[in-house]
């Protein structure tokens, strides 16, 4: 029957699915991040709207939605308002390639794409131009602030981050992200590249403006950092970009490094590999929250300092010894 | 950078998760007050339904914050309020400015200002936080007030027009809260007694008495 759909319609389906899915999921990991947070502060976090504060989420929705949407007269208009539309846009799209289990006709995604992981490095990259086109759209110092130290930043740690992952591209010979997972079906790519595992960790962190790595928010130092001039939705939507690139980053650390939707049984059985998939993904979300409830902001120098001193001579490094070993002994 | 640190730092706040929490899911769950609790205000009478106020203005003048305002008036054989020669015609209590601090009611002379353990009274007006003698007296179907030392860790047998006031909300949760005591009602109408030790104490809440 699903063959019979042109596949125009499939991929809208598809996509409209998706889209739910990861909105829906975008709200709930806010919650789980409010809840979790509150618990390492013992608190009890949002409690009152729905059992436990479910709907919570809608709730803030509604608020969102309703709340003025200023725009300030030093801002460049047009740029001011594309600039929230941008960073969601550029974090959704890495959807479009992700997949998240194998049926019998293929992985489960929108298009499988054979250089999948190109794509996404790709698309996240542009996600840059939504932070550093708001800050300096907002006609405003601490924003400006901000999105410099943005563009600095995301620049400087996507340089490791995709050294740490060319280790995962050589080990597998593909660049296709099922083609990653099944590579995995032996072994999973966070034992013999466990160095790359921690640096894809530590400049996801850094990639997604998380703390520790948050000094483009850094409230005590710039207000709000890029978005300080924005309110209502078009503030909602760098909210929603942000927390959708960190589990854009999660997805790929479990395709990457945890095999996918690899597990006992999963073979066969798309929807246990889902389940595999989803729970792997949880827990680098609750890492990263867990990280937030723990950890202080790293002075700028250092975070600098850090990424170009640090992470890319070890991601550099791994490269290297992993070239070394795929050519000898593959 | 101190990696040994950072996982220190990750066991603590992973180990934080599972502890008690100190929130007190507060509309629902009250914090015990100390024994001594300083809140509103309360005019009370004698046995006899007479007004213990008897217009002296002494906790006008022993007011730090000048919120207290008393005009006495004479009693008449025809118009008598309390069994003095005077009494009070206007006492009224500005809330805002009210600083708790029970100066009135140690400067009474016939302990008929008393602050009792109420305390929730946000208001939206100015206008409604002075207090005149309307809210501050116990209304005479309430008994006649009691003061702080005849009511130790208990309800107070009266609940005073002010209490009335409050009444409009569930009576068993608004109550308590104001409790001279130590007991909080929980949402599961259990007592929940924290302990300085910080441990807990849960016991059946007590039947109430007086109000609606």
């Amino acid at each position: 029957m699903i063959e019979a759909l042109p596949l125009w319609l499939l991929v809208a389906i598809k996509s409209l699915v998706l889209l739910i899915i990861v909105i829906t999921l975008f709200a709930y990991t806010m919650l789980a991040e409010r809840k979790v947070l509150a618990y390492m502060q013992l608190r009890v976090g949002p409690n009152k709207v729905g059992p436990w504060g479910l709907l919570q989420p809608a709730a803030d929705a509604l608020k969102m939605i309703f709340k003025e949407d200023l725009t300030p007269s030093s801002a460049d208009p047009l740029i001011y308002r594309l600039a929230p539309f941008i960073a969601v846009f550029t974090a959704l799209l890495a959807y479009a390639v992700i997949p998240f289990s194998q049926g019998e006709h293929g992985p489960w995604s929108i298009a499988n794409v054979n250089a999948g992981i190109l794509f996404v490095f790709a698309i996240t990259s542009m996600g840059v131009y939504g932070i550093s086109l708001a800050g300096w759209a907002s006609g405003s110092k601490y924003p400006l602030l901000g999105s410099v130290r943005a563009t600095a930043q995301m620049i400087s740690y996507e340089l490791a981050m995709t050294m740490s992952v060319i280790g995962v591209i050589l080990q597998a010979s593909t660049t296709s992200l099922s083609g990653i997972v099944e590579a995995q079906s032996r072994m999973w790519f966070i034992v013999p590249q466990f160095l790359g595992f921690l640096i894809y960790i530590i400049t996801a962190v850094a990639e997604t403006n998380r703390v520790p790595f948050d000094l483009v928010e850094a409230e005590s130092e710039l207000v709000a950092g890029f978005h300080t001039e924005y309110s209502g939705l078009r503030f909602g939507l760098f909210f929603i970009a942000e927390y959708i690139n960190m589990i854009t980053v999660s997805c790929l650390a479990t395709l990457l490094f945890l095999g996918g939707w690899s597990g006992p049984g999963s073979s066969g059985h798309p929807l246990l590999g889902l389940l595999y998939f989803v729970i792997k993904v949880f827990a680098f979300l609750f890492f990263y929250i867990w990280l937030r409830g723990t950890l202080p902001r790293l002075r700028y120098d250092r975070l600098m300092a850090f990424g170009w001193k640090v992470l890319l001579p070890l991601a550099t490094l791994n490269l290297l010894v992993t070239a070394i070993v795929v050519a000898l002994w593959y | 950078m101190n990696i040994i640190a950072i996982f220190k730092g990750l066991a603590t706040t992973f180990g934080y998760m599972f502890r008690r929490k100190a929130t007190i899911d507060y509309p629902f769950v009250k914090r015990a007050h100390a024994s001594r609790f300083h809140g509103l205000h309360e005019l009370r009478r004698y046995e006899d339904g007479m007004e213990r106020c008897i217009g002296c203005e002494l906790c006008q003048i022993a007011c730090p914050a000048n919120a207290i305002t008393v005009i006495g008036a004479e009693n008449t054989p025809e118009d008598r309020h309390s069994p003095g020669e005077r009494y009070a015609f206007r006492y009224e209590i500005d809330e805002l400015r009210c600083i708790f601090c029970g100066m009135c009611e140690e400067a009474c002379p016939t302990d008929a200002i008393t602050l009792t353990p109420r305390f929730e009274m946000a208001n939206y007006t100015r206008n409604s936080l002075i207090y005149d003698k309307s809210k501050l007296l116990v209304p005479a179907e309430y008994g006649v007030g009691e003061a702080p030392h005849e009511r130790p860790g208990g309800l107070p047998a009266d609940l005073g027009e002010v209490a009335r006031i409050k009444s409009t909300m569930e009576p068993e949760r608004g109550y308590l809260a104001t409790w001279r005591g130590i007991d909080i009602l929980t949402s599961e109408g259990k007592t929940y007694m924290p302990t300085p030790a910080g441990g807990e104490l849960v016991r059946e809440p007590e039947k109430l008495k007086g109000g609606e």
